[in-house]
């Protein structure tokens, strides 16, 4: 890395700015703006950094249609819209996807134009930790505030997560690095345990690396099980590692005064998926007999969690929640995207704040590329070459304020810093518009005439 | 301008004394009156029941736990799916419903106004997004103050005013409208996997008992003077032979006096969810029923008021900021766990549990809990709550209310129904006592409104907001004791529901959603106090928050139209 000089040439600072990169949404950036560009931001890591700084670098400016030469066109914002809400009010199975890198406001109105039209409503958990979800119905969720471990834990390990690469701030404000009420020398206090296949960077700077086989994860977490619950090991070697280093590792862990589990996708989307992390989640469980341990999701964006928190407190389901019937239904691996998609089910696909262009399995992307898309979406990406009406938003944190939650479920307001290209609306706008669009053109579908309790509830009426 | 009549129901409104009364009850626009124009609507309710709109003293309906439960429990959520029409969203959930069924379902019973009773201030802005979600009802809350480390230091200082300016200003930040304490020193406790026992234990590191922290926090509410009193769930929820920390709990504050500025509520203290803290016995084999002594206590002694959270046999969902205890009950059941710990504040748990009739434990939980229904002689002393969802969920509020009308239907249910431990071990088949109406107005609404020191609801003063519910029950033709199933039909859908003078009810159909309102406490003139309070306190916030002071409090468009309660110096 070579030196950069600070930068000096800005107009003003804004201070406690919220980072919108990943689940850690550090509340500690400041802004430095000049011309009503952010120039410079002090505290963030560089992947936090060059997304806020680099706003402008292949940004969606003007809406636009596809034509029927296949080739996007610039058109005005009511005309985009109406092609929008044309598409959605036309459809019979349309599928609002996205959502984790816009605010909680913006997905009321989405919400609320998915109940209206019966749409389904999905978020990137469907991709990512959909099975931690999934384990979490299965075994329970013990988690705590990243406040708590910084005050307390004397013991972290990351499994399949490699917090340096991907939270790069993770380790130094919360996990590791820093001090904490009761862990006053920061890093010296603490052992940090990476368990991954991979010698990642996370690795690098841990006490102990356990890189037990790929797919090994369900056998390893399974045997430190056992051991905690006073069982022989019979097998010498298991996952790729020998016994000894597992009784070793789980007396470790015992003895620990507040151990906390960051894992990653790497624990979520190997071999037995969900299944990994139930098992953690019950390895967890039993460590709590000894001692104090909790676990945390390393969630990818800034408001991933926000989707889930939201869509649980508003129709009891945390994604994946299809309102075709009039209802509110979950089920995995129906109500899920890329199972729809893969389906072919899908005549309609509304995009915001993601990119299924660049994630999706090709299967599911051939059937985006034969259906109407709808990107709402501050870049360029992969699913603006599959959308059909392109409609640019702004900047959640940056140009417009708006609700995220953090990985831990810590609420934060994100406030708005600058102005947004002058071409460009707010998502909670963009959103909205198409609401009231969506209601001109079509009358509400599936709506019963008298409400009739759910006979489970067993009342007395 | 709209002014309506309800003609001829029969009222039951005990804060004005009406007993039964066939009268006419007036509103203007939002307000009650006594006297209206010709031009006045006239809704018939003759021969109805007609009660204050009602107020729940106790309920977790909003905020982080109530999220993780949702979203870690989709078994329940099915289980109350209904499809939407003109007027509502589509339903779902039984014990955790969703935000909107919630408002439906309270709005169905005839209810005005919940207290949301725990909210951690760091994400309270979490609490107040899912409170304007809910519909129909106005929503209180009260944070969480028992195990937050900077109270604990300040009760062990002694240093009350510091203690009460805290309060003050992180009932504005969090726009919380009073102090709720959960197993005090316990929940930090559980930072270290630990409890603590009885009373008078420690918390580790912090070196102060868990009665140095309650009466503390007990001297600074009535210093600031606040509407409600301390709000109290003790130590050792739960446990066989609770009974001495319960009863030790209650009498510490009885030499606390009141603040002169609270003149509607008369207690000191409320205990909460008191059912789950009235058990003899050294563990669950030789456990019984500590009614007896614990209502004892209550009817001899005025600065206490409580609520039961009786036990409905169902399968719910436990949810604390008692997190030990929570892992107590994982312990036992070995169901789903799930934990939530806030930094510096407070902590969580979560577990699914089954009251089943075929249980000795539970039936001796529902037998303690309606038993302290029928041995506290006065209804202004106790209110209806399950501790919704841990003991069952709120929608079983009628079912409650027909046990407590009904003797007959009790003996039946220990007959024929139960567990044979409620002849064992508790003194339930032995009480006669039924509740009548204006009882069950009491504990439902009048007794919760004064003991939150509500000025503007719970009673159909005029002047009172226009907060009213109508029953399709004629008391004159109706004999409770031997129609239970009617009286729980009755008082499940009321008739009509009216909120702010609008109807949001009508022949038992929600015909209308209004926005919630929350409710919170502002306290003024300890401006000064609270800055230098704020002050101190920063250098320990800035090292040791994960959070920025800045994002910490509740910007105020999360709390769109609230009600602001002022309390002057």
């Amino acid at each position: 890395m070579t030196y950069e000089p600070p930068i000096t040439d800005y107009d003003y600072i804004v201070e406690n700015c919220t980072c919108a990169f990943c689940g850690c949404n550090c509340d500690d950036l400041d802004y430095l703006v000049k011309d009503g560009h952010v120039v410079a931001v002090r505290h963030a890591c560089r992947l936090g950094a060059s997304k806020i700084m680099e706003d402008m670098d292949q940004r969606l400016l003007v809406p636009m249609i596809r034509d029927e030469n296949g080739e996007l066109m610039e058109v005005d914002w009511d005309t985009a819209l109406d092609k929008a809400a044309e598409y959605i009010a036309n459809s019979i199975r349309p599928v609002f996807y996205g959502w984790s890198e816009t605010s909680t406001e913006c997905m009321k109105e989405g919400l609320a134009l998915g109940e209206y039209i019966g749409a389904v409503l999905d978020n990137q958990a469907t991709i990512c930790h959909g099975p931690s979800l999934q384990a979490v119905q299965n075994a329970g969720y013990p988690i705590q505030t990243l406040g708590e471990v910084q005050n307390r834990a004397d013991m972290i390990a990351y499994s399949g997560s490699n917090a340096m690469n991907s939270h790069p701030r993770h380790m130094a404000r919360y996990a590791v690095f820093c001090r904490g009420y009761f862990r006053q020398r920061g890093r010296f206090d603490r052992t940090v345990v990476t368990m991954d296949p991979k010698f990642s960077d996370t690795a690098k700077c841990s006490d102990k690396w356990i890189g037990f086989e790929q797919n090994g994860d369900y056998g390893f977490y399974n045997a430190i099980r056992a051991v905690l619950r006073g069982k022989e090991l019979y097998q010498d070697v298991i996952s790729g590692i020998p016994k000894e280093d597992i009784y070793e590792l789980a007396e470790e862990m015992k003895n620990a005064e507040f151990g906390v589990l960051f894992f990653g996708l790497g624990l979520t989307h190997t071999l037995s998926k969900q299944r990994n992390i139930d098992i953690a989640i019950k390895m967890v469980q039993d460590l709590n007999k000894y001692s104090k341990w909790g676990l945390t999701p390393m969630r990818g964006h800034f408001n991933v969690n926000g989707f889930n928190i939201f869509m649980a407190f508003e129709t009891g389901f945390a994604f994946g929640v299809d309102f075709a019937r009039g209802t509110t239904r979950y089920m995995m691996g129906e109500t899920n995207t890329i199972d729809l998609l893969v389906r072919k089910e899908p005549d309609c696909f509304m995009v915001i704040a993601a990119d299924p262009g660049a994630h999706f399995p090709n299967g599911a992307n051939q059937h985006l590329a034969d259906i109407p898309v709808i990107q709402i979406d501050i870049h360029w990406g992969p699913s603006t070459e599959l959308a059909d009406v392109v409609l640019p938003g702004s900047f959640i944190g940056v140009e417009c304020d708006g609700t995220s939650y953090r990985m831990d479920g810590v609420p934060i307001y994100m406030k708005k810093a600058i102005d947004k290209p002058e071409t460009c609306r707010d998502d909670e706008w963009i959103v909205r518009e198409l609401k009231e669009r969506v209601m001109k053109l079509r009358e509400e579908p599936n709506v019963a005439p008298k409400y009739v309790p759910n006979s489970n509830l067993d009342l007395a009426m | 301008m709209m002014e309506y009549i309800l003609k001829n129901g029969i009222v039951y409104d005990p804060a004005n004394g009406i007993n039964g009364e066939k009268k006419d009850v007036m509103f203007k626009d939002d307000i009650i009156v006594d006297e209206v124009s010709a031009d006045a609507k006239v809704i018939d309710v003759t021969d109805k029941i007609v009660m204050p709109a009602g107020v729940d003293p106790h309920a977790h309906v909003a905020g982080p736990k109530l999220v993780v439960g949702r979203l870690y429990r989709p078994e329940d959520s099915r289980m109350g799916v209904s499809q939407k029409t003109k007027v509502l969203r589509s339903e779902s959930g039984f014990s955790i419903p969703s935000c909107p069924t919630t408002g439906y379902r309270y709005s169905r019973m005839g209810y005005g106004t919940v207290v949301e009773a725990a909210m951690p201030p760091l994400e309270a802005k979490h609490t107040h997004e899912e409170i304007a979600t809910i519909p129909n009802i106005d929503i209180p809350a009260l944070p969480l103050f028992g195990n937050n480390w900077f109270v604990m230091e300040y009760a062990k200082d002694k240093n009350i005013e510091d203690l009460a300016a805290f309060i003050s200003s992180w009932l504005k930040i969090s726009k919380g409208y009073g102090v709720k304490i959960v197993n005090p020193c316990g929940s930090e406790a559980w930072g270290w996997g630990m409890n603590v026992h009885g009373y008078d234990d420690k918390a580790p590191y912090f070196d102060v008992t868990s009665r140095e922290v309650v009466m503390a926090l007990a001297e600074a509410n009535e210093m600031l003077g606040l509407p409600h009193s301390i709000h109290i769930h003790p130590n050792d929820l739960g446990h066989p032979g609770n009974v001495p920390t319960t009863l030790e709990t209650l009498d510490s504050v009885k030499n606390i006096k009141k603040s002169s500025k609270a003149t509607i509520r008369d207690q000191v203290m409320h205990v909460t969810h008191l059912q789950f803290h009235s058990y003899t016995g050294n563990s669950w084999k030789d456990a019984g029923s500590g009614a007896v002594e614990v209502a004892d206590y209550i009817n001899k002694h005025d600065h206490i008021t409580c609520d039961v959270g009786q036990v409905t046999f169902d399968e719910t969902t436990t949810m604390t900021a008692d997190a030990p205890m929570e892992y107590d009950l994982f312990k036992l059941s070995g169901l789903k766990w799930t934990n939530k710990d806030i930094e510096c504040e407070t902590a969580a748990g979560i577990i699914p549990c089954i009251y089943s009739k075929k249980s000795p434990v539970s039936t001796l939980q529902w037998g303690i809990g309606l038993e302290l229904f029928l041995l506290i002689n006065d209804p202004w002393k106790v209110c209806l709550t399950t501790d919704h969802p841990n003991a069952g969920p709120f929608m079983r509020y009628p079912r409650i209310i027909s046990w407590l009308m009904s003797n007959e239907k009790r003996q039946d249910m220990c007959e024929n129904e139960v567990h044979k431990w409620i002849y064992k071990r508790t003194t339930l088949p032995t009480i006669e006592r039924e509740y009548d109406f204006y009882e069950i107005a009491t504990i439902t609404r009048a007794a919760p409104a004064k003991i939150y020191g509500f000025e503007d609801r719970g009673a159909l003063t005029p002047g009172y907001k226009a907060d009213i519910a109508v029953y399709d029950i004629n008391p004159n033709d109706i004999d409770p004791s031997k129609q239970a199933l009617d009286i729980e039909k009755g008082f499940t859908v009321a008739d009509y529901t009216i909120k702010d003078g609008q109807i949001l009810v009508k022949d038992k159909e929600i015909v209308k959603v209004k926005e919630s309102q929350n409710i919170w406490v502002n306290v003024k003139g300890w401006e000064r106090q609270e800055q230098k309070v704020i002050d101190n306190i920063m250098p320990f916030f800035t090292q040791y928050y994960s959070v920025k002071w800045e994002n910490y409090p509740v910007q105020d468009h999360y709390v769109s139209n609230p009600i602001r309660v002022d309390v002057e110096k």
